[in-house]
């Protein structure tokens, strides 16, 4: 139950601090920012990767874990590098 | 050794979430949101490779198949996309995030009742959190991805008692669920599992294509929540953090894309927009005539400008117009005029759609322009000329209180001296409204497709320098 609670401060926190990092985001980046917040929502690799490899055996639990490791890598380093690409066309023309 | 690893791998997290936070931060101003990016999947890669170490892990193998094979997908997907195609793009990810928090929860929910332990009811509420919005998250962006690649139409999709539908299947969510927290059961949580992602495609398959943009921002906030979700699972405070930001941001873009067209997120999400619109449209017939003139006259109204405002929208993602906008403005300003885009903020289908695709044709943002800013100037353009724009550039929004858009802010092209206004035909825009820019003294059609009419025009123009 501790461990709930704790959690529960860490989720409302973060939460808060996303509003105040995101706010006033100009227009012109909101693609890249939701590719690239999208990409880091990918952080379900790291479960996936905790629940794929959690017996040595294959299990019905490691191979649904195993679909979810290559679902959120796609999603990660699609959307990382989506983002790049969009990102690099934005700086091009600064120059 | 074996005892500091632990500690050393929250260490490592904790990193990761100071770079996810950074990498948000600079995401926010285009001088560094490039950066702010890369430190995001550096994050990325430190959380990855400290999980690897962690003394759970018991099988290699397989997360080295997934993990290259994921990332093989990942960079194909990630090079080979058009920036048109960047909604469906974003769409489809999302829904891999979704999909991949949802198994999660579902694997460690078998593991867990085949282990023979007692599943902690804290434990049994994330498993059924993140099963019902990783899988909303999953089928409703696949759904929003199918739309936008044109599997699907763009149009709502309606069934009479619909919202009796979605109700009983909560109903049926929230009994199922209460139901396992007691008495595991491995058929009634599969049918959980199907009624949650019953639930996503109805979510979405109602909404029509004008309204994606608050859609997809939606379902980003969702994938964010899912991870969150999936962190209280394997409670990892990793996925708690990085899912809560990315839920944070995706709230505030649907905010701001709910600002921007006057409405209510529930009424995007439940009035089905642009189904209902018969009556309205035939009462709003016969306004008027429609002035229509060719490429050459166009060009010669263009030419001999100041100022030309360019007014995009989703017809020019469409036609992939963005680089014959390009030359056209370029012509322009050889021949002198002073060129701007003017950009609504629900113009295309996604947030930010159509600065992406000018940023691809290497169009300059000093001449970019939001609605706020380029409103008050539109009085002393001499040309406003509005390619594939439609419900954004209505003028019945400020004045026709029965009309669906009604209080929508709208780019006021009307003001400006003379519109020009490239369209397919007269089809009415996303709204199903009659657009009555088309029928005033100021306004001029020039119908055709979107890049070979630009085209056109810059040939035109071509020839007035000689």
């Amino acid at each position: 139950m501790e461990g709930l609670i704790s959690a529960l401060f860490v989720f409302v926190l973060a939460s808060f601090a996303g509003f105040e990092i995101i706010n006033k985001v100009p227009p012109t980046l909101h693609t890249p920012l939701m590719s690239g917040s999208n990409a880091i929502s990918g952080i379900s690799l790291i479960g996936a990767l905790l629940v794929a490899s959690s017996t040595e055996n294959l299990t019905l639990a490691t191979i649904l874990g195993f679909i979810a490791v290559i679902a959120a890598t796609v999603n990660v380093v699609g959307g990382f590098l989506v983002t790049d690409r969009m990102l690099e066309m934005f700086k091009k023309k600064e120059g | 050794m074996a005892e500091f690893l632990p500690s050393g791998i929250q260490l490592a997290y904790l990193t990761a979430v100071g770079l996810f936070i950074l990498g948000l931060k600079r995401m926010s101003s285009p001088a560094t949101a490039r950066q702010g990016n890369i430190l995001g999947a550096v994050g990325m890669l430190l959380a990855v490779g400290a999980t690897l170490l962690d003394q759970h892990i018991l099988n290699y193998t397989y997360l080295a198949v997934g993990l290259a094979i994921g990332s093989a997908l990942g960079v194909w997907i990630a090079y080979g996309v058009a920036m048109t195609d960047m909604p469906q793009m974003v769409g489809f990810l999302n829904g891999l995030g979704g999909l991949a928090s949802s198994l999660v929860a579902v694997g460690e929910y078998w593991r867990l009742t085949h282990s023979g332990t007692d599943i902690p009811i804290v434990v049994g509420i994330s498993i059924l959190l993140s099963v019902l919005i990783g899988n909303v998250t999953f089928t409703g962006s696949m759904v929003a991805f199918a739309k936008l690649q044109g599997i699907l139409p763009g149009t709502p999709i309606k069934f009479v008692g619909q919202q009796w539908v979605n109700g009983a299947l909560l109903v049926g969510f929230v009994l199922g669920s209460g139901w396992l927290l007691f008495q595991p059961d491995l058929w009634i949580f599969l049918t959980i599992n199907l009624i949650a992602l019953v639930v996503g495609i109805l979510l979405v398959v109602p909404i029509g294509g004008g309204d994606m943009p608050v859609v997809i921002s939606l379902l980003n906030s969702f994938s964010g929540l899912a991870g969150s979700a999936a962190g209280f699972v394997v409670m990892n405070n990793i996925l708690i953090v990085a899912g809560a930001l990315v839920g944070a941001s995706g709230l505030i873009l649907t905010q701001i894309m709910c600002k921007a067209m006057n409405r209510s997120l529930l009424n995007v999400l439940f009035s089905g927009f642009g189904s209902v619109t018969a009556e309205g449209a035939a009462t709003e017939q016969s306004q008027g005539t429609v002035r229509q003139i060719d490429a050459e006259e166009a060009a010669m109204i263009m030419g001999y400008a100041r100022s030309v405002v360019i007014v995009p929208g989703y017809g020019m993602a469409v036609a992939q117009a963005q680089h014959a906008v390009r030359e056209l403005a370029e012509a322009l300003e050889k021949l002198g005029v002073d060129v701007k885009y003017a950009i609504h903020p629900v113009a295309g289908r996604m947030p930010g759609h159509m600065n992406v695709l000018l940023a691809e044709a290497n169009v300059p943002y000093s001449q970019l322009y939001d609605m706020e800013d380029i409103n008050p100037q539109f009085p002393y353009v001499d040309v406003a000329l509005v390619i594939g724009a439609n419900d954004v550039v209505n003028p019945s929004a400020r004045t026709a209180k029965d009309s669906p858009i009604y209080g929508m802010p709208i780019l006021e092209v009307d003001r400006a001296k003379h519109t020009i206004v490239i369209k397919r035909g007269m089809n009415k825009g996303f709204a199903g409204v009659e657009n009555e820019l088309f029928f005033k003294e100021r306004t001029m059609m020039l119908f055709g497709n979107a890049k070979e009419t630009v085209m056109a025009l810059t040939n035109a123009l071509k020839e007035l320098q000689g």
